[in-house]
């Protein structure tokens, strides 16, 4: 999955935590996610479920590069994320760190495909027209590349989402519910993608409440109260 | 598509909204250059009505300002004639003091066949004129031969051909330069022709006699210049009491009423186009504000797909410049449009002296204007532009689950 011509990189978060000020109890701040340590290798699927509220999305968005932790760091290959200045780790994200979030993130104004090569387009780098077609393709969204987002269903955004960010060739691709919005056959689709990603030396991690996304887990944790277990 | 096509894309693809903000900014390039037109245009006019009356002081007759305002006929073209002895001018120039004293002919034509209106005729002697001499060289430096003519910027006649003034054929010889005020729409011409006109006009029964004597010779005004070292009042008064029948004008005063009119215009119209600015930038920062709300998500895709900060602020900036530029060019022309065809109309109901500058300072007006117009489109969404590019996109996207 990621650039072949790039080595791969596994992600390795050491003692990370945030913490939010908020009065409960006692106490006024609390942790969103208590210090934890979380690899993430090349070549494996990692699976992280957890009840609503438990932290799961703090925590990839700190691993994605988007959400500086209290304490701790982040690692990619040999680079501390948060050591970086905005420009260069923008950059580092674009073309290693891979996120779907799990919100809505397809942008009105473009096209199916023009959102799909949106994160090439912010660089300049070589448009990767036939990436873009594969992925549509696999994830049965092709002939809606000329479609805006306006005229897609749920469950076709979120694929769009999806497709972009396999066709960014992340070393790291991290995907929040990236199944929400879809019925069986999508989500198997879906995760059918997600394992050929890590087949491809990515490093995948899926937070997800489907019991399916373990099927193809090397790795599972669980999560709750900002402190995760090791399920798998 | 690519990056610098984005926001292009961006406003094309939302066209009630740029449309809205094209307007506003439009509505900004339109009250400044068009004010600024009409305001540098009524300094031009003052400059070049200064310039033409270079006088200290104007003797006229007593009746001429019963008969018409000296200053209507100077800045509005309204025609009018009024005479006096010629002797006056030689009581004039004898008062201690009076450098020049140079005499004025005006007649007002019935009718010409060069005209649908009636035009005013001003005779001067090139010997002793040094007011209507220096602006008339401009465009005609050799002797005025007999019924030669020269023609104001706004007289509708052609160089070489002949207007009947009288029933007397004159030949139009030259063409004057614009001065914005009631002398562009006067013919002039030499004494000698000026009285070979009035001969016509005493046939036709239009008399300029103050005189039961036939042979007596008449002037309408007399340009004073005085010596340097006098005081012009004291000058003034003793005109007044050396000449029979006239009123000694001191220019000064009269261009402090045109120079006060103008000052008050001149501010009413900065004034208004201070107010639309202030209230043009408050909407656009309003406009910017909920721009930015709207368009929050949209700048947290941005940032989650690794777009810098640095990045998506040239973004926000490159579409507000974009739009303040069609609409600075909008509201440009759409000014011109408004002010250049509209000159007569604007210079009548304002009455003062109006010369549009040349087209040269018209450009450098319009490209200031453009100027201003993009920076203040910028200025107003830079603080959009700081706030979107600080967006947590992870917040932003966790509050639209």
């Amino acid at each position: 999955m990621h650039r072949p011509e790039e080595k791969p990189l596994e992600l390795k978060a050491e003692q990370i935590s945030k913490r939010y000020f908020r009065k409960t109890g006692d106490a006024n701040h609390f942790y969103a996610v208590k210090p934890l340590s979380l690899k993430l290798e090349p070549g494996t699927v990692t699976v992280l479920c957890g009840r609503s509220g438990s932290g799961k999305t703090t925590l990839l968005h700190m691993l994605s590069g988007l959400l500086r932790p209290t304490e701790g760091e982040v690692r990619l290959g040999e680079t501390e994320l948060y050591s970086l200045p905005d420009g260069e780790l923008s950059r580092l994200r674009n073309r290693a760190i891979g996120v779907v979030p799990q919100a809505r993130s397809v942008l009105d104004i473009l096209t199916v495909e023009e959102n799909i090569l949106l994160p090439q387009t912010l660089y300049g780098t070589e448009k990767e027209r036939g990436c873009a077609e594969r992925w549509m393709d696999m994830l049965h969204i092709l002939h809606l590349k000329d479609a805006r987002a306006g005229e897609l269903s749920g469950g076709e955004l979120r694929r769009t989402a999806i497709a972009r960010t396999l066709c960014m060739q992340p070393s790291i691709l991290l995907a929040d519910e990236p199944t929400g919005d879809l019925d069986d056959e999508n989500t198997e689709l879906v995760f059918r993608c997600l394992r050929k990603a890590a087949e491809e030396q990515a490093a995948v991690l899926i937070v997800s409440h489907e019991a399916d996304a373990l099927k193809i887990a090397d790795h599972a944790y669980r999560m709750d109260a900002g402190e995760i277990t090791t399920i798998l | 598509m690519s990056m610098q096509k984005l926001p292009l894309q961006n406003l094309l693809r939302r066209p009630g909204r740029t449309l809205a903000l094209t307007l506003l900014t439009a509505l900004l390039a339109f009250s400044v250059f068009g004010g600024s037109v009409i305001v540098m245009s009524l300094r031009q006019g003052l400059n070049s009505l200064e310039s033409r009356l270079g006088a200290d002081i104007i003797v006229v007759p007593s009746s001429a300002q019963s008969k018409v305002s000296f200053q209507n006929m100077l800045l509005q073209g309204t025609t009018g004639a009024f005479y006096m002895d010629a002797e006056n001018l030689e009581r004039v120039r004898e008062v201690e003091g009076v450098e020049i004293a140079a005499p004025q002919v005006f007649l007002a034509s019935l009718k010409a066949d060069c005209c649908s209106v009636k035009i005013q005729v001003i005779g001067f002697d090139p010997e002793t004129d040094l007011f209507v001499r220096p602006w008339i060289e401009q465009s005609y430096t050799k002797e005025l031969g007999d019924l030669d003519v020269m023609v104001g910027c706004k007289v509708e006649a052609n160089i070489g051909e002949n207007i009947r003034i009288y029933d007397e054929r004159c030949k139009v010889v030259a063409r004057l330069a614009p001065t914005g005020t009631g002398l562009d729409t006067a013919v002039y011409c030499s004494m000698d022709t000026m009285k070979t006109l009035l001969k016509a006009a005493e046939a036709k029964g239009v008399s300029h006699k103050v005189t039961s004597d036939p042979d007596d010779d008449v002037i309408s005004a007399i340009y004073v210049k005085v010596r340097d070292g006098y005081d012009i009042s004291q000058v003034n008064s003793k005109i007044q009491g050396h000449t029979r029948k006239c009123s000694a004008i001191r220019t000064k005063s009269m261009l402090t009423d045109v120079s006060d009119s103008l000052a008050g215009i001149s501010n009413t119209v900065t004034i208004l186009i201070a107010a639309i600015w202030v209230l043009a930038l408050i909407i656009l920062l309003i406009a910017f504000a909920m721009i930015a709300g709207e368009r929050k998500r949209e700048f947290a895709v941005l940032r989650l797909l690794g777009t810098s900060r640095s990045i998506l602020s040239g973004l926000i900036l490159k579409e507000s410049a974009l739009c303040s530029l069609m609409g600075g060019v909008l509201g440009v022309l759409f000014a011109s449009l408004v002010v250049f065809p509209f000159t007569t109309l604007i210079e009548t109901k304002l009455g003062l002296p109006y010369l549009r500058p040349e087209i040269s300072s018209i450009i450098l007006l319009a490209l200031a204007s453009l100027t201003a117009t993009v920076m203040i489109g910028a200025a107003a969404s830079a603080w959009a532009s700081f706030r979107l590019s600080r967006v947590d996109p992870g917040t932003v996207l966790r509050e639209g689950n």
